[in-house]
């Protein structure tokens, strides 16, 4: 069996459409990831010893452990205590919170990066130390991990095909079923791969254009 | 928590770690050959084989490894590669982290003092064994650390083999998660045994670490 890319153009619009929803995951994890891993380091810098332990431990299993195997326990965990979503939400938490736990790991190193003074200034004008941490600290965090998140996030795309394999139908999934009536996976993964390719480019090309801003900001 | 089919299925996780293992120790043998070739390429004078070593790390680090395996495994057959499943997961899996490794590797050279190379010459060395001699063996030091990074990727990313049926520790989960219903034991046998294999891992690469900053 040679291969013939001519079947391609039929089944095009079902992959684009997959590649739609790759990118609408791709998103929604990268917020879930963004914010829950600013949530998880000011938790396991800040937090009262009986909430910061078990975060930890959390943190600590989901660092050690595949995403595959964390894809599973979320999908059919939600379902064994009656939670019913469906699998784009199981998709979405599932990756959010895989990368919201690498993420919080950069978080971590730059919030204590700040310099002490800037929270005893905060603290001396009067705000809490909430406040202090949410107005005056994490801003410039975040600002000093950008470009690792960002190659987090470009990690997170590719990491997004996983989700197929809980029957989330982006890109890889749809590539499977028009697989399933052409019987040439050559082809389409190729096709995919090619996509997958591109929007890799389209990000890393607006990383190094935030990172560039960044720079010239300092 | 159901204690007593933990016990009864433990013996069928250890058995599937074991195939992680296996499959982590090719994987790392392969991936660092390529890892070696595609530094050897970037670093070329050839400007051919600069661009084929760019390339390969652009694309097989531009693209989800899930893919790369598919392409190999499925598609193989259509361009006359026949693999089985483990084969195909050391294959492309191996390939797949190489490309990172690449980067790891020329990143480790290229931060080598240029002056040092520069020393080496001035004093009668050709280029090769300036590299051999004086820049390889700083940088060996220095890439130790960001290699087991890679390793701790690598070991995680081999439960992707279970998507093309290899039976090892995340297939072995999915599918005692699929008999008993019991997702949260199973991720955590899975889970524990996937940790002490990274930590055994970690503590070799702190121990060639430091015996390499020893001397």
């Amino acid at each position: 069996m040679g291969l013939d890319f001519s079947v391609i153009p039929k089944y095009l619009d079902i992959v684009l459409l997959g590649a739609l929803w790759t990118i609408a995951i791709t998103l929604g994890a990268a917020i879930v990831s963004f914010f829950g891993g600013i949530l998880l380091a000011v938790i396991a810098l800040y937090a009262h010893p009986v909430v910061r332990w078990p975060f930890r431990a959390f943190s600590f299993l989901f660092l050690g452990t595949p995403l595959l195997l964390q894809l599973f326990l979320i999908y059919f965990g939600l379902v064994q205590i009656g939670i019913d979503v469906p699998a784009f939400v199981a998709g979405v938490i599932g990756l959010g919170l895989h990368f919201a736990v690498y993420n919080s790991e950069l978080f971590q190193t730059s919030i204590l990066a700040v310099d002490k003074g800037q929270i005893e200034a905060a603290r001396t004008l009067g705000l809490s130390r909430m406040q202090a941490l949410r107005k005056v600290v994490v801003p410039q965090a975040v600002r000093d991990v950008i470009p690792p998140i960002g190659n987090n996030m470009i990690a997170l795309l590719k990491d997004s095909a996983l989700v197929s394999v809980i029957g989330v139908s982006e890109l890889t999934l749809s590539a499977q079923r028009a697989i399933g009536s052409t019987y040439r996976p050559f082809e389409f993964y190729v096709l995919v791969a090619a996509i997958y390719y591109i929007i890799n480019l389209g990000m890393e090309a607006v990383l190094r254009r935030v990172e560039r801003r960044i720079q010239a900001s300092k | 928590m159901d204690y007593a089919l933990m016990q009864r299925v433990f013996p069928f996780f250890l058995e599937a770690a074991w195939i992680t293992i296996v499959l982590s120790v090719l994987t790392a043998i392969l991936g660092l050959t390529c890892a070696m070739l595609g530094t050897a390429a970037r670093l070329s004078r050839f400007r051919m084989l600069r661009f084929i070593g760019a390339t390969y790390v652009s694309v097989f680090r531009g693209t989800p490894a899930l893919i790369q395996l598919f392409i190999l495994y499925f598609g193989g057959p259509q361009i006359g590669i026949q693999l089985d499943a483990f084969e195909a997961g050391v294959i492309g899996l191996g390939v797949n982290v190489g490309a990172y490794m690449t980067e790891t590797m020329r990143g480790a050279i290229i931060s080598v003092d240029k002056g040092q190379g520069e020393a080496a010459r001035t004093l009668g060395m050709s280029k090769w064994q300036a590299m051999r001699n004086v820049i390889l063996p700083q940088a060996m030091r220095l890439m130790i650390r960001p290699l087991g990074v890679n390793l701790n990727t690598l070991i995680k990313s081999t439960a992707l083999v279970a998507a093309i049926s290899v039976v090892e520790l995340t297939y072995t989960a999915q599918r005692y998660i699929g008999s008993t219903y019991k997702p949260f034991e199973m991720f955590l046998i899975a889970g524990l045994l996937y940790m002490i294999i990274i930590y055994v891992v970690g503590l070799a690469v702190t121990w060639a670490d430091r015996k390499a900053r020893l001397n």
